[in-house]
């Protein structure tokens, strides 16, 4: 089995606020998440499909497909937009970067043809990301 | 829709401290072979990256694996504040009889990560420079939870 991995980069905005709570526990929990009028990161994802490679082409999968995917379901849904507002997938949770993690997983994993989604890495920053693995399957990768 | 995946938070954090490599257990000679001038007797330091991963259930409340702030607070106290600026072989209790190379001290941190009480370490992984790194995710002995 081959990994492969493709990267983008996009930028988006989003706050972290739970109306069931009151401001102070959104405040103690979140911190300057809670800030009302949200702030934003530059997101770099990292998308690996596992698989073997076709005895004719040498590919996992088409590359320029997986960039396709990930232009219509990534980029268009997320870059440059609010994430709390703008993404219906992320409607009622927390923006953070598990969940976003989780619904670009989610998003992708029925979309992947050739090759099995193998993980989808998602820093906020240098210091700080979520990986999603296929349930009971994890491995360093 | 897909199934849920399994979903890790991982952060990284950097320290610097120095070390030597050294064994009393083997001759000057064999020190100085085996270890090169990573046996140099006044040691060296490095600007380490650690990064570690830890899973749990995503909490609907708060999105979150585990609280970002409640996680830098246990590694600084248990990592951090043991081994940023010092010398790990002089300084860490754990470092007195083992050698300090970044295989162990992955071990060492391993183990005073995994008490971490609000989700499940899974690995920690350090650079010692942008051309080495090293990974532990625990073992049966290690006792993982």
């Amino acid at each position: 089995m081959v990994l492969i991995t493709r990267k983008i980069e996009f930028s988006a905005s989003h706050l972290y606020h739970n109306p069931k709570l009151s401001a102070e526990e959104n405040r103690r929990i979140f911190g300057k998440c809670n800030n009302p009028h949200g702030h934003g990161h530059n997101y770099t994802l990292e998308v690996t499909v596992a698989g073997e490679p076709d005895p004719v082409t040498g590919m996992v999968l088409d590359l320029k497909e997986l960039k396709d995917i990930l232009e219509r379901e990534v980029m268009q849904r997320m870059d440059h937009r609010f994430l709390n507002y703008e993404v219906k997938e992320l409607a009622g949770q927390i923006p953070t970067c598990e969940n976003i993690a989780r619904v670009i997983w989610q998003l992708l994993e029925p979309k992947i043809a050739q090759g099995k989604l193998h993980r989808v890495r998602l820093y906020e920053s240098p210091e700080l990301f979520a990986d999603c693995y296929r349930n009971g399957t994890r491995k360093t990768g | 829709m897909s199934v849920e995946p399994k979903v890790e938070l991982g952060r990284r954090y950097q320290f610097a401290a120095s070390h030597r490599l050294h064994t009393e257990k083997l001759s000057e000679e064999e020190n100085a072979h085996v270890f090169g001038k990573c046996n140099n007797p006044y040691g060296h330091g490095h600007n380490y990256v650690l990064e570690i991963s830890v899973s749990g259930a995503v909490d609907p409340e708060t999105g979150m694996i585990a609280n970002l702030a409640d996680l830098d607070a246990f590694v600084d106290r248990e990592v951090l504040e043991v081994m940023d600026h010092r010398s790990l072989n002089e300084d860490v209790e754990a470092f007195r009889d083992v050698v300090p190379t970044t295989e162990n001290l992955c071990r060492e941190i391993f183990r005073r990560l995994k008490k971490f009480p609000k989700a499940k370490l899974e690995r920690v992984r350090i650079q010692e420079t942008t051309n080495n790194s090293f990974e532990y995710s625990g073992d049966d002995a290690e006792g993982k939870r």
